[in-house]
């Protein structure tokens, strides 16, 4: 598939580093319009490092950051067409949740009615009519995301930058919340940049997605294709749970619902007994002890269940071509 | 009932000798010490007693200009000391903001003194006004610094996402935030002004005194009615005022 | 780095210009000798003769009246007795602090901010006002003495003495120790307590276990808030204690406006400020540990 669109944000082997340690280590990465991108790993990797340059708050010690073409180095962060929505929100406590709103818009010299119009607007948006009187402290946690939401998005930022955007909210609001994002972004069209630690918020809600590892990234592209053809070990083992199983010199890196289980032996199974179950359900997951490996196998609670309990002794299968040929 | 006991204890000590001050302040007899009913008169009295008009006039003149400049210098200083990180002289610079507020007044005051000395600038309204300026900067500092320092960055930066340049952020967002620390701050500084004997008597000169340069030349005579009136109303005056501070910077209780 | 030196500047000039500069003429002057003149002391910078007038008056400097103060008893005893003094102050200082600021911590939300405003408040009103309200209380005539007459109980002699002095001292810096001790009281934790209890404490030794140890931070900022100023305090040791209540505070006032003997002022000054500064510097370095 290729893009003959310029990317949006292009970064070219960007490096930082904070005193001794190194944040970012020579990222290349496009980022192309309209897409919902996630930038996915473990904190210290480098994920924040690298919103935060594309915002303007640190400078890159070598390499290049252009948006729309142009480099954007000398721009501070208040002329850069990039808004953000902190981690904590950031909401202004002695301003109103409409003054929060219009914040961006004052900066931009927008006339008083087409502000109080847009704020309007946004306030529609994430369903919070009527709210725009009340103060940060007023407001539930959900609503307050909602608001620095709004905010962000209010001056038509050419990217939306959110910092674990749904950290501080409980799981069934999240699940909700990454719902709604989705369905905003499509309907603005707008280039939404995400940065998360949890690869499931990562996997529903972006387009593409890079992982990241100690201020380098370890892959790029769709779920799916990180899921079904991880480029590591590393990246296998990060984007959900996996089975890695020597083949040769590499490993073979088999998802836990690609593998069957049996209470007889089969040809080429591994032989091994039942360590672990855990009943979630949709779904039982069983941890097999085998031979110099845990494996663990994940079985959809469908038709008749499979009577098992620890220490039985089970064989362990997958098909040939299943999972990914990885190198360690 | 220890806690109790010794709260209660803690603050008679602390309200008592106060409560006497005031009460013998209404006492119609010219011996503070002897009751002889209740009487306005040194209230009366001081209202004629134009030495000491006019030294409240000079101590609110000295008290207002001195903490309003303190209280500027003193933003600056906080702002430089929390966000700036590392500069040249850092360390110097701390010790000059911390070493004023512990120590004795009394090396203060002669050092300044001995500054006005070496610039021959004549001591008086002006030289007590810097002086104050200067000690009190130190504390408007402190009260700022501890504020600024739990102040959440990410406020500003999204400011500066937002469209403010940095002063603008600043002006904006983080000067609203801090804003109960500098009126804290000012009016501690104005309070220590209105307050301060010993820094005033080294670098005052004549036609500048001070409410407490004239209040101490008279305590030194002995106690005298009209003193316990003076100080009854000042009392009254950072009373009321330190409360109403008080209530209007109370933590809020947060809504739903 | 240039916009922390635009906002950093001009304090910092400020205080280079009003404390820097002020501490080291203190130095200068203390190598100094009076003479019968206005400023009554030599020898004086001219720089209008170069360098001649610079080295004319570093040969003119010397530690002649840092020798005289060695020699001379009323000096030294006066150093003696302000650490006396305020040493222990300080000691009783923590003795009623402590149990008050305990106190208080153990009240509830809302009681715990109207105590705290009640020792606050106290701490904004005039330190010479109430100074002047202990003399009507100690004076020989004064409202101890008739309360206790009242009671059938001998006068006290307590006006012009040292124990008034002590008594000053405690009643002015009281605020100046509950504070700290206060601020580190209230943030602990109850469930530490509850979980030394749990683990066998009784409430005692929980107390001296747990809740002691961890209040250390708020008495150590306590006693050196309150020991530094009052070793070099005037003001109590003027209004409250004797002719023979001897304070360096009040002898730098002495030699100064007195005895117009400005580098001897200066030289106890200096000696004030080099005992001090042990302990300035161990109450800077926790305050830092504070703020961070």
């Amino acid at each position: 598939m290729t893009d003959p669109a310029p990317p949006l944000v292009r970064f070219e082997g960007v490096c930082k580093r904070f005193g001794e340690t190194v944040a970012v280590d020579g990222v290349s990465l496009d980022i192309a319009k309209g897409e919902f991108f996630a930038l996915l790993g473990p904190s210290g990797c480098g994920k924040t490092s690298l919103m935060r340059m594309l915002a303007g708050f640190e400078a890159p010690d070598t390499g290049r950051i252009l948006l729309d073409g142009i480099d954007i180095a000398g721009l501070p962060p208040h002329l850069r067409p990039v808004h953000m929505m902190f981690q904590s929100y950031a909401l202004f406590p002695h301003l109103n949740v409409a003054r929060n709103i219009a914040f961006g818009l004052r900066r931009q010299r927008m006339p008083q009615a087409a502000i109080a119009s847009r704020v309007e607007e946004m306030l529609a948006l994430v369903r919070l009519e009527g709210l725009g009187g009340r103060r940060p402290d007023q407001l539930s946690g959900g609503q307050k995301q909602r608001v620095a939401l709004a905010r962000a998005i209010a001056p038509k930022p050419s990217i939306l930058l959110l910092d674990e955007p749904m950290a501080a909210l409980d799981r069934k609001l999240r699940e909700e919340t990454q719902l709604e994002l989705m369905a905003l972004q499509r309907r603005l069209g707008m280039t939404f940049m995400i940065v998360t630690h949890d690869q499931d918020e990562a996997m529903v809600v972006a387009d593409r997605m890079a992982v990241m590892r100690a201020g380098r990234i370890e892959q790029v592209g769709a779920p799916r294709e990180i899921y079904d053809h991880p480029a590591n070990a590393y990246v296998a083992g990060f984007i959900g749970e996996t089975n890695l199983l020597s083949e040769g010199d590499r490993w073979r890196a088999v998802r836990p619902e690609a593998m069957t289980l049996s209470t007889r032996p089969q040809e080429g199974a591994r032989a091994g007994t039942i360590a672990e179950i855990a009943y979630f359900g949709d779904r039982t997951r069983y941890v097999v002890a085998a031979q110099n490996a845990r494996l663990v196998v994940s079985r959809a609670n469908v038709g008749a269940p499979l009577a098992l309990s620890v220490g039985d002794a089970v064989w362990v299968s997958h098909a040939a071509d299943a999972g990914a040929l990885v190198s360690p | 009932m220890f806690n109790r006991a010794s709260v209660a204890l803690g603050l008679a000590f602390l309200y008592g000798p106060i409560v006497l001050l005031v009460i013998y302040s209404f006492n119609a007899s010219r011996l503070v010490t002897v009751w002889a009913g209740f009487s306005t008169r040194w209230y009366g009295a001081l209202a004629q007693d134009q030495q000491m008009l006019d030294a409240i006039w000079v101590t609110l003149r000295v008290g207002l200009i001195s903490a309003s400049l303190a209280t500027v210098l003193g933003t600056l200083a906080a702002v430089g000391l929390v966000r700036s990180g590392r500069f040249p002289g850092r360390t110097l610079f701390g010790g000059m903001i911390y070493a004023p507020l512990v120590l004795p007044e009394v090396i203060l005051g002669l050092s300044l003194l001995l500054l006005y000395v070496a610039l021959d600038l004549p001591r008086g309204f002006w030289t007590l006004t810097l002086s104050h300026a200067t000690v009190t900067l130190c504390y408007a500092t402190v009260v700022i610094q501890a504020r600024l320092a739990s102040f959440d960055i990410s406020l500003e930066e999204a400011a500066r996402d937002l469209g403010c340049t940095p002063l603008g952020a600043f002006l904006a967002v983080t000067l609203p935030g801090i804003a109960p620390a500098v009126a804290a701050a000012w009016m501690l500084a104005f309070t220590l002004s209105l307050d301060d004997l010993v820094i005033a008597s080294f670098t005052s000169g004549p036609g500048a005194t001070t409410l407490p340069m004239r209040l101490y030349s008279q305590v030194r005579l002995g106690v005298n009615p009209e003193i316990n009136a003076v100080s009854t109303l000042l009392i009254a005056l950072v009373a009321v005022g330190v409360t109403a501070a008080w209530l209007i910077q109370r933590p809020r209780r947060t809504g739903p | 780095m240039r916009r922390t030196w635009a906002v950093i500047l001009a304090p910092y000039l400020w205080l280079v210009l009003f404390f820097a500069v002020p501490m080291a003429l203190i130095a200068k002057l203390s190598l100094s000798h009076t003479v019968l003149a206005m400023p009554p002391y030599a020898p004086r910078l001219d720089l209008s003769h170069g360098l001649d007038g610079i080295s004319a008056f570093l040969g003119g400097l010397s530690g002649a009246t840092y020798a005289r103060l060695t020699q001379d008893r009323l000096y030294i005893s006066a150093y003696l007795s302000s650490l006396g003094f305020a040493g222990v102050a300080t000691a009783i200082l923590l003795l009623i602090g402590y149990p008050i600021a305990y106190g208080m911590s153990r009240f509830g939300a809302g009681a715990r901010q109207a105590l705290l405003l009640g020792v606050i408040l106290p701490f904004w009103t005039s330190f010479l006002i109430r100074i002047y309200a202990w003399i009507a209380i100690l004076k020989p005539a004064g409202l101890l003495n008739q309360g206790l007459a009242l009671l059938h109980l001998p006068p006290l002699q307590l006006l012009n003495t040292d124990a008034a002095v002590i008594i000053g001292l405690v009643y002015a810096y009281l605020p100046f120790m509950i504070l700290p001790l206060y601020a580190v009281l209230e943030k602990q934790d109850e469930s530490l307590i509850e979980a030394a209890q749990d683990l066998g404490c009784t409430p005692l030794t929980a107390f001296w276990r747990v809740t002691f140890p961890l209040s250390l931070p708020g008495l150590a900022a306590g006693a050196l808030l309150c020991f530094i100023p009052m070793v070099g305090e005037f003001v109590i040791p003027d209004l409250l204690g004797g002719s023979k209540t001897l304070m360096l505070g009040r002898t730098i006032w002495t030699e100064f406006f007195a005895d117009r003997d400005w580098p001897a002022a200066s030289a106890v000054a200096l000696a004030l400020l080099a005992t001090l500064i042990v302990p300035i510097a161990l109450f800077q370095r926790q305050q830092a540990k504070v703020l961070s």
